[in-house]
């Protein structure tokens, strides 16, 4: 058993800062950074996970825990904080760069630490849970490149920071048991067991300064920060301080970023740090294994488009050879994610995801009948032996048939209901399961249609079954909040697939005039699935029950809620083909 | 064009117009070896201009073109104002397109030349995945199938490859043209980007070929339901991957029983046969 060693490391300005080393003195260094206001203490039940087979230091930052507070506001300075880690790197690690884990405002000065041209060789990579790079947020909140809702609500959750900028106030809140009791409550979002935190008054009174000398100057005047040491991301779903957006965002500047999800709050990370510790052990993993990195092939406009969200993420897609299915893997490859395209026509697999490993490395392709369970079991289990539990599931195989009820034969509904729900179904029984279990924060995503809400006499048969795959994800989406885990039904509409070419017109023969009139129908609509896929891309980032992705689907739904008087007549149009 | 009956045409005729076929391609490839970060798609334009007119060009079907970045893929294309160079400046990591049709001596060339600053794999992948397109459309056309048989067999190609098709976004979809001697006694004048002379010349034969229930533009409607008129057609399959356009465009020579392309000798081509000679190309 390791034995815990506790010294003192003087910073560069004569602060005494409290290190506690433990672990394998041969394995890879990490160096842990706590947040406010807690003290390094906040990491025991996670270097608990390490210390077997790495060396794990831990340091009371300035102000806070054992260590030595600075009498002046002016100590709390972002640079100096940065100064700190890498003078305690270079105390336990001398010879080696270390591995940094940060947890909010520890993650904001490693953010800062990483991002300093002189200081990031001594980081062979980093971890950041709920806390940004200070100067990216400032970019972020000015630029606004996620829209004006999602700062909006980011600024909604910083409320707190204008209260610790008040004289005395938060001093009083801490002081009296008010703030403490404010504490406890957002400490229990997110679930899971409540342990509670061993915090001393001086964590929380001199703590305040970090805000206080930082976040006007950081946020008012933002500047450059970039660094190549690679990086990830990990957000708690349910953070109430944190939207994913701004943590993402930090893909604009790092040039190697992963961005994972997890199922907890903001301190989930010291009641359960199981999801953490997997993710931070596969980095250094890899990291240590000194594999050579892969390179993105982006143009100069793709690599600006985009923030950080589904950066090193795995997304697992069906239906991939064709579509918005095809269309999706490219969008989601071009934001950074690892594509497994699936698709029961093998060589349409391979191309696609023969382009989207061009655009991000790493990406491969199965050949599967979606219909098979036990294929698509065997599926998850490949996907999670090669790749790890995905972050991200497409059941997006679909096929289209038309025509009147009376005219659909048995085989033609055995046919659609196979492939369009029973296809979904096992997706999500396959998957599922690993997605709830490793900790949650990953996305089910099955794609539905319109025709899902728009009774029709043209279609009976599939929007039956896609109202059945609408009606799994609403309810699935219930079952797996728990877990962390979201759902999203996807329902397009008019998109200009080609799925026209290969539906069956039930009752209408080869009926080949009939396809060539739907076909002109839907190019003269022109919604590519291009347009399609960056569509559910976007939408996908918040996780919403249902993203309808054209106008009709909009409409469509709309109707369906207020007037479903209109709809009822709707269905009764024949159409002209 | 056809109602001058090209297939007459002496191998003089086309020996002219791979010559300007030729110096059309060379000031694309030397232009674009001057392109530098910070250069806009007028001041391409303007360069690939000057040069072919410092090397005996008179008049122009169209003057040249360039694009940058997405725009070489058309993406965001409204309205043909859009097509003409705009303030769009270069940057390390983009694609490019250079496309201009000189008039020599009555001889016309239309070529498309792509390339991008930098490295990146898809682009090289687009450029070499363009080689299938050439030589399916001259089989194709070989074989006598349609005009609108040949662009739907282009289309599920592309398809097929994962891509889109960027040409349709031309005005009237089309994937080539007739291009053939201009004769005309207007004067020598450019207006919005092409000359006077070739549009009458092009506006004639769309008339005549009309009367047969033919057309000098080459698309997926039904005025292309026939096969390849004889003469010469300037094909410019124009393939899209996200952010990226690649295209080539150079003259099909099409006689009444048989097709080839006119030149061999250009840069595309040439790419290609390093990769692998043309002597394991089947189709």
């Amino acid at each position: 058993m390791s034995t815990r060693t506790h010294t003192y490391v003087t910073a560069s300005d004569g602060q005494r800062l409290a290190v506690r080393t433990e672990g394998n003195p041969d394995g890879p260094v990490l160096l842990l950074v706590h947040g406010y206001p807690d003290n390094s203490s906040v990491w025991d039940a996670f270097a608990a996970r390490f210390t077997a087979d790495h060396r794990v230091a831990a340091f009371d930052v300035r102000g806070a825990g054992r260590s030595t507070a600075p009498d002046d506001r002016s100590g709390y300075r972002l640079d100096q904080l940065a100064d700190d880690i890498v003078t305690v790197a270079d105390a336990v690690s001398p010879g080696a760069p270390v591995h940094l884990v940060g947890h909010d405002w520890g993650a904001i000065q490693s953010w800062h630490a990483v991002t300093e041209p002189r200081h990031a060789h001594r980081f062979a990579s980093y971890t950041a849970v709920s806390g940004p790079d200070l100067d990216h947020a400032g970019h972020w909140l000015r630029t606004r490149p996620d829209g004006f809702r999602a700062a909006l609500r980011q600024a909604v959750r910083s409320g707190y920071i204008g209260f610790f900028h008040l004289p005395v106030v938060p001093e009083a809140a801490w002081l009296t048991g008010v703030g403490g009791l404010a504490l406890s409550a957002l400490e229990r979002l997110g679930g899971g067991p409540h342990s509670p935190a061993r915090r001393g008054t001086r964590d929380y009174l001199n703590g305040l300064a970090l805000y206080r000398a930082n976040m006007a100057r950081r946020l008012l005047r933002p500047v450059e920060r970039r660094t190549d040491v690679p990086v990830q991301v990990l957000a708690p779903t349910d953070d109430a301080f944190m939207t994913d957006q701004l943590q993402s965002d930090a893909g604009r500047w790092v040039g190697d970023l992963r961005f994972h999800r997890f199922h907890g709050g903001h301190w989930t990370l010291r009641s359960r740090p199981d999801a953490v510790a997997a993710r931070v052990r596969a980095l250094v993993g890899e990291v240590e294994s000194g594999r050579p990195r892969p390179r993105r092939a982006l143009t100069a406009q793709q690599a600006r488009r985009h923030g950080g969200s589904f950066a090193g993420q795995v997304a697992v897609v069906t239906g991939a050879g064709s579509g918005i299915g095809r269309s999706l893997c490219f969008e989601l490859a071009e934001r950074g994610a690892r594509i497994v395209a699936v698709d029961v026509n093998g060589p349409a697999a391979e191309r696609t995801a023969e382009l989207a490993a061009l655009l991000t490395p790493g990406a491969a392709a199965q050949r599967v009948d979606v219909t098979d369970a036990a294929a698509m079991d065997k599926l998850a289990a490949w996907v999670r032996d090669e790749y790890g539990v995905p972050d991200l599931v497409v059941n997006n195989a679909g096929i289209g048939v038309a025509g009147p009820f009376l005219e659909t034969t048995a085989q033609d509904w055995e046919r659609v209901v196979d492939v369009n729900l029973w296809g979904v179904i096992h997706g999500c029984r396959a998957f599922a399961p690993m997605m709830a279990a490793a900790g949650g924060g990953g996305r089910l995503v099955n794609t539905a249609s319109a025709a899902a809400y728009l009774p029709s006499r043209v279609y009976g048969a599939y929007a039956t079954t896609k109202a059945a795959v609408l009606m799994l994800s609403r309810s699935l989406r219930g079952e797996l909040a728990d877990h962390g885990v979201s759902v999203t039904a996807v329902c397009p509409g008019l998109v200009d697939t080609g799925i026209i070419s290969g539906a069956r017109l039930s009752g209408l023969g080869e009926a080949s005039a009939a396809k060539d009139r739907l076909n002109r129908l839907y190019r003269l609509r022109g919604y590519t699935p291009e347009r399609a896929a960056a569509r559910i891309a976007d939408a996908l980032q918040r996780g919403p029950e249902i993203v309808p992705v054209t106008g009709e689907a909009h409409l469509g739904l709309l109707l369906s809620r207020l007037s479903p008087r209109v709809l009822r007549a709707a269905a009764r149009v024949a159409p002209p083909v | 064009m056809s109602h001058t009956n090209v297939t007459g045409a002496t191998d003089l005729d086309l020996d002219a117009f791979r010559d300007l076929q030729q110096l059309a391609y060379r000031a694309a490839v030397d232009v674009a070896a001057t392109l530098e970060p910070g250069v806009t798609e007028r001041e391409a334009a303007r360069r690939v201009r000057v040069r072919l007119e410092g090397q005996g060009v008179q008049d122009w079907f169209h003057t040249p073109f360039a694009w940058f970045g997405d725009r070489t893929a058309f993406r965001g294309f409204r309205n043909p104002l859009q097509f003409f160079p705009s303030g769009r400046r270069l940057e390390e990591g983009m694609p490019f397109i250079l496309d201009c049709a000189p008039v020599r001596d009555g001889y016309v060339a239309d070529i498309g030349y792509s390339g991008y600053l930098g490295d990146n794999a898809l682009h090289d992948r687009l450029m070499d995945d363009l080689r299938a397109h050439r030589r399916l459309i001259v089989d194709r056309v070989r074989a006598g199938d349609t005009l609108q048989d040949v662009y739907r067999a282009v289309d599920g190609l592309i398809r097929e490859q994962g891509y889109d098709n960027r040409h349709r976004v031309y005005p009237g979809r089309v994937i080539a043209h007739q291009v053939g001697r201009v004769r005309s006694r207007l004067p020598r004048a450019v207006v919005a980007g092409f000359g006077v002379r070739s549009l009458q010349t092009l506006v004639g034969d769309l008339l005549v070929e009309r009367l047969h229930h033919r057309s000098p533009l080459w698309a997926d409607g039904d005025i292309s339901a026939h096969p390849a008129t004889p003469g010469l057609w300037a094909v410019e399959p124009h393939i899209g991957f996200r952010d990226i356009g690649v295209k080539f465009e150079e003259i099909l020579v099409v006689t009444e029983d048989d097709a080839h392309w006119l030149d061999d000798d250009l840069p595309h081509v040439r790419r290609w046969d390093a990769l692998a000679p043309t002597s394991t190309e089947t189709p």
